[in-house]
């Protein structure tokens, strides 16, 4: 690994500054013969090991381990069994019971939360006094572990004596049983989720924001355009694209959602509440691999739940290229 | 970057949701502190306590001792520590190699590595467990280290920086003038790469400090992580619910003072990123 020239990349794409010739061109100086096309990928070494060791590996192999009873005492005893687990899964209520909860408790969660934040950054981009302050003060959130946060909000939501319930008591309503409840528990769980991101996703909508060209807002408003045609009009399409970035990365995490569920069923977590009303397909893997014992089942079910998430970002990119394409972009 | 113009003035009504919703941010953790300032029988008791009592020091040392938070908060500096190192160096190495550098492959390994952002960690913890009980790593600190040790994101990140960031003539110019591969990371990328490094860094210190599911289940309350031990907690270990909140305080702490320190920092790359990405 002594001294060896990389070739370098002709700048590319329409916007780079005017090509430099490729280094292809001139490689006579200091030829330093077959290393020289070897450097790129000694670069990429260090990430590609760890990453097929750590990432590639794992994940093929949980198909491989879901494919065999294997259990969590003796876990290098694997005893093959084909579709099983997986044939199971689709008999088993609490699999599918895991499933919707998940999907509702990621609608529940990531909706409120990307219209408050579209909203809220809508708030930050006017002209404010101690403009970091606002920005750091929203996103404190983010920098709470789920771990805290899902335990705090447990106190705040406790039944008897908790500050919400008492607020709903002031406010002559009678006290809510957040954690046993079904529909009360899943928003409590959301709630956990939409404190943590709101912030973090309005800044990302402000960044968009600032990126939308004044005139534009200027021009329209010359024209008589109101503020709510000038949102319309300008802001959404000009923020299209965040959002769908938004909503994909927000529906990655719905499907992983774990912590915030785990913490708030308190000491049997990861059955997801007395009636398994919000036990998500994360907690679901967890009971059955580590509390069931059953890592086989524990690997279909996250299979399972990659299979999902490939059909749907399938479903999204079929959704993403129509109405580009009417458009006539 | 401030001297841009952004927007219209603010008027008072702008400045009374904001506030609204920055209490709603805020209001949590402050009544973490307050009710980690309780004793435990004030905490069960109606109303709740709005203000601070006295306790705080005597919770948050028992938290520190009897909950194993020391020893975890120990733990988390040095595993986020690594990991944020780690991720930094592999993933500019590789993100630089991606921008500038031509070789077969290239776009083939870019997908790749794009298309595993989105593979969720859960896949991967079944043959982990057993890689680690094999080795005997069960609740030790690299069974959390290892597997975390690069990311995609970071790979992706630093690759959209360093392509705008990196003139290719300066490259060009390094290497007429005899540089190799070294001497070209060291005095002609890693300077230009320096501010994502520190975004990419900070984002991977966070992401690694609060990270929860691997952690729960590779290590137990003999050796934990901040995540662990507040996990811990909220299964009862520790029947004190003042010291519950205590604990949750202490775990948090860290970040927060963090985000005070270098608020503009943390939010401009967050900002940055998402435009860049």
């Amino acid at each position: 690994m002594t001294a060896t020239a990389p070739a370098l990349e002709e700048p590319a794409g329409p916007g780079e500054r005017p090509a430099v010739r490729p280094p292809d061109a001139a490689p006579s100086r200091r030829r330093p013969g077959r290393a020289h096309r070897y450097t790129p990928y000694a670069f990429l070494a260090p990430f590609f090991l760890c990453f097929a060791a750590f990432g590639l590996f794992p994940l093929l192999y949980t198909g491989w381990t879901s494919l065999h009873r294997v259990e969590l005492t003796s876990p290098d005893h694997m005893e093959w069994v084909g579709a099983h687990n997986y044939l199971r899964l689709l008999q088993d209520d609490f699999f599918l019971n895991a499933l919707r909860n998940t999907f509702l408790l990621g609608v529940l969660s990531t909706v409120p939360q990307l219209l408050m934040a579209l909203g809220l950054a809508q708030l930050l981009h006017y002209r404010l006094r101690a403009a970091t302050f606002w920005r750091v003060a929203l996103l404190t959130p983010y920098a709470t572990s789920v771990a805290a946060a899902s335990l705090v909000f447990v106190m705040l939501y406790g039944r008897d004596y908790g500050l919400v319930n008492w607020a709903l008591g002031a406010a002559g309503l009678g006290p809510v049983d957040w954690q046993n409840g079904t529909w009360s528990a899943r928003l409590a769980v959301s709630s956990i989720v939409i404190w943590r991101w709101t912030g973090y996703n309005a800044l990302i909508y402000l960044a968009a924001l600032r990126a939308v060209p004044e005139e534009l807002y200027e021009s329209a408003a010359l024209d008589g355009a109101s503020r709510a045609r000038q949102f319309i009009h300008i802001t959404v399409p000009a923020l299209r694209p965040v959002i769908a970035f938004t909503l994909v990365v927000s529906a990655i995490g719905a499907t992983q959602l774990f912590g915030e569920p785990l913490l708030f069923g308190g000491a049997g977590g990861q059955k997801g509440g007395p009636s398994r009303q919000f036990q998500t397909l994360g907690l679901y893997l967890y009971e059955q691999g580590w509390f069931d014992y059953h890592l086989g089942r524990a690997s279909a079910v996250a299979w399972a739940m990659f299979l999902i998430l490939l059909a749907a970002g399938g479903l999204y990119a079929l959704a993403a290229r129509r109405p580009a394409r009417s458009a006539g972009r | 970057m401030s001297a841009r113009r952004a927007g219209r003035r603010a008027t008072a009504l702008v400045y009374a949701v904001l506030g609204l919703f920055t209490a709603g941010s805020l209001f949590p953790l402050l009544w973490t502190a307050v009710a980690a300032s309780q004793d435990n029988a004030r905490l069960a008791a109606t109303p709740p306590p709005l203000a601070f009592g006295g306790r705080l020091p005597h919770n948050l040392g028992r938290a520190w001792s009897e909950a194993g938070l020391g020893r975890a908060l120990l733990n988390t500096t040095l595993v986020a520590g690594t990991v944020a190192l780690s991720t930094v160096l592999c993933c500019t190495l590789a993100g630089f190699a991606f921008a500038k550098l031509r070789f077969a492959g290239r776009r083939a390994l870019l997908a790749v590595v794009i298309g595993t952002m989105m593979v969720p960690p859960q896949l991967a913890v079944v043959p982990l467990f057993m890689i680690v009980a094999r080795l005997g790593w069960a609740d030790r600190l690299p069974s959390v280290v290892l597997p975390s040790l690069v990311s995609a994101f970071g790979v992706f990140f630093m690759r959209q920086y360093l392509v705008r960031a990196l003139p290719t003539e300066l490259l060009e110019a390094a290497r007429m003038d005899g540089a190799g591969s070294l001497r070209l990371v060291r005095h002609v990328v890693l300077p230009a790469a320096r501010p994502a490094m520190a975004v990419l860094g900070m984002l991977s210190f966070v992401q690694s400090w609060n990270d929860f599911f691997w952690p729960v289940i590779a290590l137990t309350q003999q050796n934990p992580t901040v995540q662990v031990a507040l996990t811990g907690l909220g299964r009862g270990y520790v029947p004190d619910q003042a010291v519950v909140m205590a604990g949750a305080l202490l775990g948090t702490l860290p970040l927060l003072l963090a985000f005070a320190l270098l608020g503009r920092h943390i939010t401009g790359g967050i900002m940055h990123g998402a435009v860049k990405g």
